[in-house]
């Protein structure tokens, strides 16, 4: 624990980042944000947006898994209800996104609480088969949605991508990096607020010790519905955001795949932590395309490495997440956290 | 029978009435009744499986008995849900310690706030304007607490990393910091040292006399329920044997058959 700082009032102890260490860093990644996309060229540009997407709905998906303590494997059905339903107001409406998607947010949140209804009687291993349920069913809708008149894809008009009725022209990888960060700063800071409150230490205490939590007064089913409806919403603001971004969406992108994939980013990241859901994020956006970037370096000496990426990618994710589950289950946030200990206390390291 | 006055009985603030419970064949309880006076300290005691804790699970709302009431304030609370017999007033702890291990002291004790703070996801996420001043109400409150149970120097661990007297502290004062009228603790002070028992003896008489809140204790040193209890009641294999104040209890001749053993009495 930092030691040397006194605070004469609550607020400043309850404070997000009390020591000026944190305070510090927080700055220095403000600016870094702030100036990458001046510098960056297209390929980063869309790195740094699909890893803008995942951290939104990495954070949701902690929200329920980390924080709550509730596993769920159907964060990729919920990402799809957010991506169609979006993708369905703007294709056929034509709305806009500022108005799709608050309103697909919203509707995924919905969706998510009625499959959380298991979660009254279900837990743990039980409780993500029933989630594995939801996945099922929702891709299973969308996949055969004549009714939703969705074909293989749904294509979004440029038009619908505009705010407050003004155009996103010219680079929409460069425009899209202000809305994606945008949302993913406010939902950091929502995050982070709502679990230094009543509420979000319901959820918690529900993952730590659920009879407990009864007893001091918590209703445990209204508070996992809550954490369901939580997660859910970011998981639709990632699926919206997504759906406007890549202009077509299909079910493929969101089978039971990615719902693991989003897993292993928080196991990665660590559980229970904002940062951590944003850590696994970027380590799972930035792992292939570094493979894809060495494969492509090394075709030349290799020449049919080409043709064995996609194994190496496959290959990388089980490592990587068997190692971290081997030497730092509570992932990145920990390694970090290690790291600043030892600056803390260097050079006397006791 | 009443409080240590001895004056003239007043209202019961619990009367448990012929409660039975039965898991299967097993029956754990077997017509309990007795009455639980304001302001008193009221000793649950007898040997092993006698069913103590089975009754206090039934107070507060985890087992359902198939057979009596138990009336708090005149109402009773059989049926209802854990976190609305909370929301009545009704704390406890723990016989094991069932803390919020990853949690900080602090937070633990502001989870003991819960039933009496209202913002919710969309206030909290919000957090600046009427969040944050709940927060600072009410921690000013956890804060008393902390400062009655001298933990102010551990607010910021994990509660985890505590040695188990202190969580045991910790968990008494999550259960103080709902401020309840009815507080329920199951051995508050098994596997402690003499003074870790003098300390948690004196806590609880502080909460008694400071705060006059109801106690429902179970403990198995009878030295200890013999000198902070009002009234005790024995239990055995699921049957109240006795009923009094320390005194009679001691000299009723059941109980020193079935527990206190022969060497006590003389």
């Amino acid at each position: 624990m930092q030691s040397g700082t006194f605070h004469t009032n609550y607020a400043s102890d309850m404070a997000l980042r009390p020591y000026w260490p944190q305070r510090i860093r927080i700055v220095l990644v403000i600016v870094l944000v702030l100036a990458f996309p001046w510098f960056a060229d297209r390929y980063w540009l869309n790195l740094a947006n699909t890893i803008g997407i995942a951290a939104i709905a990495a954070i949701g998906l902690n929200i329920l898994v980390g924080y709550t303590g509730q596993i769920s494997i159907g964060h990729g059905g919920f990402l799809a209800v957010g991506a169609f339903s979006a993708g369905l107001l703007a294709a056929r409406l034509n709305m806009p996104m500022w108005i799709t998607v608050p309103v697909a947010s919203l509707f995924t949140a919905g969706v998510g609480a009625i499959f959380g209804l298991p979660s009254a009687r279900l837990k743990g291993l039980y409780l993500a088969i029933a989630t594995l349920a939801a996945q099922e069913i929702i891709i299973w809708v969308l996949n055969h949605g004549k009714l939703l008149g969705i074909g293989e894809s749904l294509a979004l008009s440029r038009e619908t991508t505009n705010i407050f009725g003004i155009p996103m022209i010219g680079n929409t990888d460069f425009s899209f990096y202000w809305v994606i960060m945008g949302s993913l700063v406010l939902t950091v800071i929502f995050v982070s607020n709502l679990f230094r409150t009543r509420a979000g230490r319901a959820f918690v205490a529900i993952r730590d010790q659920d009879i407990a939590a009864q007893v001091i007064g918590v209703d445990l089913f209204t508070y996992k519905l809550l954490a369901f409806a939580t997660s859910s919403f970011f998981a639709g603001l990632a699926g919206a955001l997504t759906a406007h971004y890549r202009g077509i969406i299909s079910w493929e992108r969101f089978t039971i795949d990615t719902s693991i994939l989003y897993l292993a980013m928080i196991i990665i990241g660590g559980l229970g932590s904002v940062s951590g859901a944003i850590y696994g994020a970027i380590f799972m956006t930035l792992l292939p395309a570094i493979l894809s970037n060495l494969a492509r370096a090394l075709s030349g000496t290799v020449p049919q490495i080409n043709s064995y990426l996609p194994f190496m990618q496959q290959g990388a994710f089980g490592l990587a997440i068997i190692l971290f589950l081997i030497f730092e289950p509570e992932g990145i946030v920990k390694m970090w956290r290690n790291v600043k200990d030892y600056f803390r206390l260097w050079p006397f390291s006791y | 029978m009443a409080g240590r006055n001895g004056a003239t009985l007043p209202e019961p603030q619990m009367v448990i009435d012929g409660v039975s419970l039965s898991f299967g064949g097993v029956r754990a309880l077997s017509e309990i009744s007795f009455n639980v006076y304001p302001g008193t300290i009221q000793a649950i005691i007898g040997p092993n499986g006698a069913g103590k804790t089975s009754l206090l699970n039934c107070i507060s709302g985890l087992y359902r008995p198939q057979e009596g009431q138990i009336r708090f304030e005149g109402r009773n609370i059989i049926g209802l849900a854990p976190h609305q017999i909370a929301r009545l007033g009704i704390a406890r702890s723990f016989q094991n310690i069932e803390l919020f291990r990853h949690m900080t002291v602090v937070d633990n004790l502001m989870l003991g706030r819960h039933v009496h703070m209202h913002s919710g996801v969309l206030s909290g996420g919000l957090y600046w304007g009427r969040a944050q001043r709940e927060e600072i109400a009410h921690r000013e409150l956890v804060e008393q607490v902390i400062d009655l149970l001298e933990i102010q120097a551990i607010r910021k661990k994990t509660v985890g990393a505590l040695s188990y007297g202190l969580q045991k502290r910790v968990e008494l004062g999550r259960a103080l910091a709902m401020s309840p009228r009815l507080l329920l603790l199951d051995e508050p002070m098994a596997g402690m040292n003499s003074e870790e028992k003098e300390d948690m003896a004196r806590f609880i008489l502080d909460i008694s006399e400071e705060q006059r809140t109801t106690i429902v204790l179970i403990e198995h040193d009878m030295g200890v329920v013999m000198d902070i209890s009002d009234n005790v009641a024995v239990l055995e294999f699921g049957l109240l044997i006795a009923y009094g104040t320390p005194d009679e209890v001691k000299a009723n001749p059941r109980v020193i058959d079935a527990y206190l053993g022969r060497e006590h009495a003389a």
